[in-house]
């Protein structure tokens, strides 16, 4: 009895402070999104059945938490923008959003956060799109396991999966973004979290950084993209653990750094990317336990880097380790696994007795004049690159690592 | 003609080199994929070696054959045999006994370490076919070597000269041709180089396969083009097949008109 009490009591209390809940479906008293919108108060949940709702220019200008059931679809018949969020406090869950408009003046999104807080953007399934996800002006935001798989052929026609600008601490989990033009793009977002994503067979970049700050990004791959992972004019970005694989092509690497102070790299594989990294006027670098395996180019030094240090990486099988375009050298190489170290170890502690020179002979050579890479893995060049190695003339003299591991380093 | 092959074949079968030969390829291989265990890696090691150590032993075997047998080749003459069947004969002989001591002696390891059940089936058989074409070519240019030389230190000084020349100096001359013309379009300049020279013909017909194919294209639309089509790979076929035609016809014409 006292049980009973209690719970009804609980009942009323919630139900008093609660908000009510409107479902919509084909055959309930609402029976389109936008109705329920604009019935619904501040606070209240929409729970959408089952079924094809054709609408688009959706205007969530109030709290209010919307709950796709079973995966309802709502298609924007290409007609244009299909959910935009105006107001703090909004969740989106477990809808199907497809046919977003096509436009070459307005960046026509699938769902639209436009100067909001606290949105939630999660288990959506994105397909036949223009821009996916925009978070414009807005903030602490999640945007959690959602999948975008758009139909991107050319740059210039088609939009980014998920596109941040002037935005800050947005949290982006567990997403799927494939065939569009950009995975995930940030522009000016400072303070984002971009964690365990898949990024891949997009039309340029898997993941783009312009001008974003103090930025994370962890546990995601990165695959078979156009031109692999760009990261620009941005501070103090923490890369941990990412996986850049399969970008292999003629413009292509696993990551390109422009103007990129005070970052950490660490944890990282890249193989199988015709350039690993592509490094350019990046100063303050820490690249520590990084694989580099398979890659044409484990690192290419544009120019311009000055104190970035490379400790306790792993260079496999690559066809070059790491290639320089002059002979200054202010970055530091320390305690990294070679695979084509070729010295001694006679006190057994591990670490090769004669120091270790990354820069081939042969990979200032093809610097300077590409078409020489026809004759890589010749005899000759072999024989120049030794030479090269017992007298340095034209890599940089003081490039060495002067520990290198003789084992696979491990952490 | 065929008999003539059969009994150099047999006489080089019967030899000690040949299985010396067999022997060192059965090594290899075994030691590349016990030690290495990956066989894409095993396959870029076995290129190094088949570029070099090939057309080596190619052009050495084939001048001390034609030396070797010299007494008996004019024992030949002697009899009613056409010159050309005698020459093409033991030409063929050597080259298939060396292609066959690198095919079995390569082929026997990866076979028992389960290549047909691995992707690299394809970049292996290529490294075996350019393999069996720079012993065709090699031997060839050996056995005209010696039919012009009847010097014998003379002629394994040219064939040694010709090993070198066409292994590391033409590379060497490619490379400050490439250089030194850089302001230049190369692109094509570097493809004829390419074509005109057997070892690096083979090189970079198993580089394509390998790792080379997108740091090519870096370079320039022609190289994408010509390297990543079929296209390319028939022209670099064709252009190893007339390197083995050429010099047999001259070991025909050659031998037709020699004054034993």
């Amino acid at each position: 009895m006292k049980k009973l009490v209690v719970f009804m009591s609980v009942m009323l209390m919630t139900g008093a402070t609660t908000a009510q809940t409107l479902e919509v479906c084909k055959t309930c008293a609402i029976t389109s999104v936008q109705a329920a919108i604009t019935q619904a108060k501040a606070f209240d949940t929409i729970v959408v059945k089952k079924g094809t709702y054709k609408e688009h220019n959706l205007n969530f200008d109030k709290p209010l938490t919307i709950i796709g059931k079973d995966q309802p679809v709502i298609d924007g018949e290409l007609k244009g923008e299909i959910i935009t969020i105006t107001s703090d406090n909004v969740t989106i869950d477990g809808l199907m959003i497809k046919n977003v408009g096509t436009s070459y003046t307005a960046d026509y999104a699938a769902i639209r956060v436009k100067r909001s807080k606290n949105f939630t953007i999660q288990n959506v399934v994105l397909e036949k799109l223009f821009f996916g996800i925009y978070i414009e002006r807005s903030s602490d935001g999640k945007i959690l396991n959602n999948k975008i798989i758009g139909d991107a052929v050319e740059e210039y026609n088609s939009g980014n999966g998920i596109q941040l600008w002037y935005s800050k601490n947005v949290q982006i989990e567990n997403n799927i973004v494939q065939h569009v033009r950009d995975g995930i793009y940030l522009e000016f977002s400072d303070f984002c979290t971009i964690k365990n994503n898949l990024s891949s067979l997009n039309v340029r970049y898997g993941l783009h950084f312009m001008f974003s700050n103090d930025d994370v990004y962890e546990g995601n791959e990165f695959s078979n993209n156009g031109a692999g992972v760009a990261v620009m004019f941005s501070k103090r970005i923490k890369m941990y653990n990412n996986l850049f694989k399969d970008n292999w092509g003629t413009a292509s690497y696993g990551m390109l750094l422009k103007e990129i102070n005070d970052a950490e790299i660490i944890g990282n594989t890249f193989h199988d990317n015709t350039i690993g990294i592509n490094i350019e006027g990046s100063n303050r670098i820490i690249y520590k336990h990084n694989n580099f395996r398979n890659n044409g180019w484990a690192i290419k030094v544009r120019g311009a880097c000055y104190t970035n240090t490379f400790t306790e990486n792993n260079f496999l099988y690559n066809s070059f380790d790491i290639a320089y375009n002059s002979n200054v050298n202010d970055n530091t190489f320390d305690r990294n696994y070679w695979s084509s170290y070729t010295g001694y170890d006679l006190n057994k502690n591990g670490i090769g007795d004669i120091p270790y020179r990354p820069v081939k002979l042969f990979s200032y050579i093809v610097n300077r004049t590409p078409e020489t890479i026809i004759l890589l893995r010749s005899m000759f060049i072999d024989i120049i690159d030794f030479s090269e190695k017992v007298s340095p003339v034209f890599t940089p003299d003081d490039l060495l690592d002067n520990n290198p591991l003789m084992k696979k380093a491990t952490w | 003609m065929l008999k003539i092959l059969k009994y150099s074949f047999y006489d080089l079968m019967r030899s000690r080199w040949s299985y010396v030969y067999f022997a060192f390829y059965l090594l290899l291989g075994i030691v590349l994929l016990f030690l290495n265990n990956d066989l894409s890696k095993a396959v870029i090691t076995l290129m190094n070696v088949i570029i070099i150590l090939v057309p080596l032993i190619g052009t050495i075997f084939g001048v001390m054959y034609y030396y070797n047998s010299k007494e008996f080749t004019e024992l030949l003459l002697a009899q009613p045999l056409k010159r050309s069947s005698i020459f093409l004969g033991q030409y063929l002989g050597v080259a298939i006994s060396l292609s066959m001591s690198l095919i079995l002696g390569l082929g026997l390891p990866f076979v028992f370490y389960g290549l047909f059940e691995s992707s690299a089936i394809w970049d292996f058989s290529l490294l075996l076919i350019t393999g069996t074409f720079l012993t065709l070519i090699f031997t060839a240019l050996a056995f005209n070597i010696a039919l012009s030389n009847e010097n014998k230190i003379k002629g394994f000084g040219y064939a040694i000269l010709l090993w070198l020349f066409l292994a590391v100096i033409y590379d060497g001359i490619f490379l400050l041709v490439l250089i030194g013309f850089e302001e230049y379009p190369l692109d094509k300049v570097s493809l004829i180089g390419t074509m005109l020279n057997p070892i690096d013909l083979s090189r970079t017909l198993i580089l394509l396969k390998l790792d080379i194919s997108a740091l090519l294209g870096y370079t320039g639309a022609i190289f994408k083009q010509f390297f990543g089509t079929n296209y390319g790979l028939i022209v670099s076929f064709i252009a190893l097949s007339l390197w083995v035609i050429v010099p047999v016809l001259r070991i025909v014409y050659k031998s037709k008109k020699k004054d034993f």
